[in-house]
């Protein structure tokens, strides 16, 4: 089982958080992980984007060019800057919310999530990204979501426990949302 | 019975200085051995030789010695320093050395108050290189790469080391000596000795500017160089203090 | 030890202070600021100093006077910075002073980009500073073995009285992956009676120092230092060599590239096509020995580096002529891909089975 996920957004949106949550909570499910960040002056307020790998067996290169597994999109010049990225079969979700533009490839599956509307509807639109992680993880099942609200304190610190309930919530949302998906599909 | 009335400092050993003959730089280590001396702490002393004339210092003291790179003495001594607090660091450096290629190291030494002393000798001149130009040389007068005698308009005007680094507030201790006669060397030591009790009471950075003489490269006799020191050199670069611990507050 | 998830630049500062340095001289340069930022917050608490000197040619000499006064002490940086630590770097390889030094490399020459590069090998290889010095260069290709090669440095460095650099690219230092800190056991150190530490008037002045203005005592001190480099060549090579015996073509990288040659041995694998990988864990010393055991009749070797190619002088003194060697690369931030590698082999061997 491999999963190699491209998250990218825009500072601010939480996208570095997502991809540090997968790897860590892989971690805790005893899985190879790897997580690399974009770095440089775009990562003050421009896009910002990571890789991330989950592995039943050892990684290899922590580079993702055009071998993706899955992409998660959060605004629309990420959307046209990594759909390429992703591999024949691979899956593109989108956040609806901020992207009105369809896939344009039909080699691969592509799913659409409010994320932002559905965060707004739980409290707090910063959650969009864990709605993602959310729809994410019940199409890929490479992290158990315990595993991931594990890893919450352990990359935020004690002191967001808190927020816990939140994102718990944000992921079952995202899952949900997804599942409606795939039934159509 | 004979007294003895004057013995060599134990801070120097027996091996013969290399420092052409008239130099000043030999009083100059005897005026830091006999400070170490009296301080009592030439057992704690840890030296930093520099580049120039003073890179063979450790040839001579009696103590602990590191050499470091052209005009890194101060970073060198400062991470002596960090490491061993309890240990007394100096450095030994010369005008090319600490004014031109070290003054980064030095003014940022200063300016972290590192708690190490800084015996700074200006001659005037590149003095082992052969009489090259320093920031120090004077207007007019004579280097190797300044044939005609340094002009303002090609070289600037010589810098003035002491003055600069007591704008510096981790600069504890700043003062210009010289040891051209009997007098100024008794004046030379006091202030070496205050530089090194500046580190040993844990105030901060302490530098001792020292005119000293280069007869070889200056191409005077002895006797004219010791001159010259007091008809060019102090009228330029006065002697006094700068900056006392005990006034700062 | 339970795992955990660290960014490479911060493992290199947590495995460093697991190995007893207690002394970090560095300057900021970016895709290494994880590490001084690291030191600052966490030296402090264990009875270290960090510092932030006025340069990196500062700081090195900083590492100089913290060695030479007997300290474990390391400094980090990047590609433009490592070049002005290499007057540093030849005084203390000279004045014998064991240390570690961290280069995360970014893409050059000049200025260069902020990306991940592997364009310094030559500087950490060849020795960027004056003079007949050598040092030696781990390269590690994963957060984990950098935090137990950084482990082992200082011993390493201790044991030689040399330099030890860690050869990091961007992408080690600013990667996370699961981590575990081994316990540090020290190895048997020789003692520092050489080191800096005041007289007490009881002994002997010690002198730290690279200054032999006599012909004959230089030539010594080289002699000397020569003989530490064999000794070294001798006991201190490391590689991992995985399927070079019966190989079509051999794949040489090392660090980051030598993931990517992994994944692309595997596609390889998948068409039927048989490729081995020598990667170096020491660039210098490099793995000669290694390649004694390839195929005699493989068809070549391709060396994989992020840089217009400088490993690949090696690979060639270490091929001797036997076997053709090719190159494959990308340089100024960009990361060659397993594609790349895949249709570079196929080349070698004329086209897909």
């Amino acid at each position: 089982m491999i999963e190699k996920v491209i998250v990218a957004g825009f500072g601010g949106q939480g996208v570095m958080a997502l991809g540090k949550l997968l790897a860590y909570g892989g971690m805790l499910d005893d899985r190879q992980v790897s997580w690399l960040p974009s770095y440089g002056p775009e990562m003050r307020g421009g896009t910002a984007n990571c890789d991330v790998i989950v592995s039943d067996t050892l990684i290899g290169s922590p580079v993702l060019t055009d071998d993706a597994t899955a992409v998660i999109v959060m605004n629309l010049p990420s959307m046209d800057k990594f759909e390429s990225h992703l591999a024949p079969n691979g899956k593109l979700i989108i956040n609806k919310s901020l992207i009105e533009k369809k896939a344009t490839r039909d080699d691969i599956e592509a799913y659409y999530i409010d994320a932002n509307e559905i965060a707004m509807e739980i409290g707090n639109a910063k959650a969009a990204n864990m709605v993602m992680l959310g729809a994410f993880l019940e199409l890929t099942k490479i992290v158990k979501p315990e595993s991931i609200i594990k890893a919450f304190t352990k990359v935020f610190g004690e002191d967001k426990a808190k927020f816990i309930p939140l994102n718990e919530l944000a992921l079952q949302r995202g899952a949900e949302a997804v599942k409606e998906q795939m039934a159509v599909s | 019975m004979s007294t003895i009335v004057y013995k060599k400092t134990k801070a120097l050993n027996d091996t013969q200085f290399h420092y052409c003959p008239g130099c000043t730089h030999g009083i100059i280590h005897k005026l830091i051995g006999e400070s170490l001396v009296e301080l009592g702490v030439l057992g704690e002393a840890i030296g930093v030789a520099s580049v120039g004339c003073s890179a063979l210092c450790y040839k001579y003291f009696n103590c602990d010695v590191q050499q470091a790179a052209h005009g890194r003495a101060p970073a060198v001594a400062t991470g002596i320093k960090r490491v061993r607090p309890e240990n007394v660091v100096f450095t030994l450096q010369g005008d090319g050395d600490l004014a031109s290629i070290g003054a980064a190291e030095i003014v940022h030494a200063a300016h972290r108050g590192e708690k190490i002393t800084t015996i700074f000798v200006n001659n005037a001149i590149y003095g082992m290189t052969g009489g090259q130009m320093a920031p120090t040389t004077l207007i007019g007068q004579k280097a190797t790469t300044a044939p005609e005698g340094r002009t303002e308009e090609h070289s600037g005007k010589p810098l003035k080391i002491a003055e600069m680094l007591a704008t510096i507030d981790g600069a504890k201790y700043v003062e210009r000596v010289s040891v051209h006669n009997p007098a100024a060397v008794r004046k030379a030591k006091k202030a070496i000795k205050r530089a090194f009790q500046c580190q040993l009471e844990g105030k901060g950075f302490a530098i001792v500017e020292v005119l000293s003489t280069c007869p070889t490269n200056w191409g005077m006799t002895p006797v004219n160089a010791l001159g010259w020191v007091e008809s060019d050199m102090i009228p330029y670069y006065p002697l006094g203090n700068l900056r006392d611990f005990e006034e700062a507050k | 030890m339970a795992k955990v998830l660290m960014k490479g630049n911060e493992a290199v500062g947590a495995a460093a202070i697991k190995a007893g340095c207690r002394y970090f001289f560095g300057y900021p340069i970016t895709p290494q600021n994880e590490v001084p930022e690291y030191m600052s917050k966490e030296l402090p608490k264990v009875g270290g100093v960090f510092l932030q000197a006025e340069s990196e040619v500062a700081a090195i000499n900083m590492v100089y006077g913290a060695a030479g006064a007997g300290a474990r002490v390391m400094t980090s940086s990047s590609s433009p910075g490592i070049s002005l630590k290499q007057e540093g770097i030849s005084y203390i390889a000279g004045a014998e002073l064991p240390c570690v030094i961290v280069n995360m490399m970014r893409g050059g020459p000049g200025l260069g980009s902020i990306q991940a590069a592997q364009a310094d090998y030559f500087q950490a290889t060849r020795g960027g500073g004056n003079g007949d010095y050598r040092h030696i260069v781990y390269a590690p290709a994963s957060i984990q073995e950098t935090v137990d090669i950084m482990m082992e440095a200082f011993d390493i460095a201790d044991i030689y009285r040399i330099p030890v650099m860690i050869l990091g690219d961007g992408m080690i230092g600013q990667m996370m992956e699961a981590v575990e800190f081994k316990e540090y056991v020290p190895r048997e150190l020789p003692e520092k009676d050489w080191a800096t530490s005041g007289t007490k008037e009881m002994k002997s002045p010690r002198v730290v120092n690279s200054l032999y203005l006599e012909p004959e005592l230089l030539q010594e001190h080289n002699v000397n230092l020569e003989k530490k480099h064999k000794i070294i060549e001798e006991k201190e090579v490391r590689y991992e060599a995985t399927g070079i015996e019966d190989a079509e073509v051999v794949c040489v990288a090392y660090g980051t590239t030598a993931r990517v040659a992994k994944n692309a041995i595997d596609d390889l694998a998948k068409e039927g096509i048989k490729v081995g990988l020598i990667r170096p864990i020491t660039l210098w010393p490099f793995p000669h020995e290694a390649f004694d055991k390839i195929n005699p009749q493989a068809k070549g070797l391709l060396t994989i580096e992020m840089s217009m190619g400088q490993m690949i002088d090696d690979v060639k003194i270490a091929s001797n002529g036997r076997w053709p060697v090719a190159f494959e690369g990308k340089t100024g931030g960009l990361v060659p891909s397993s594609v790349d590698v895949v249709n570079a082999v196929k080349k070698m061997i004329g086209g897909a089975k």
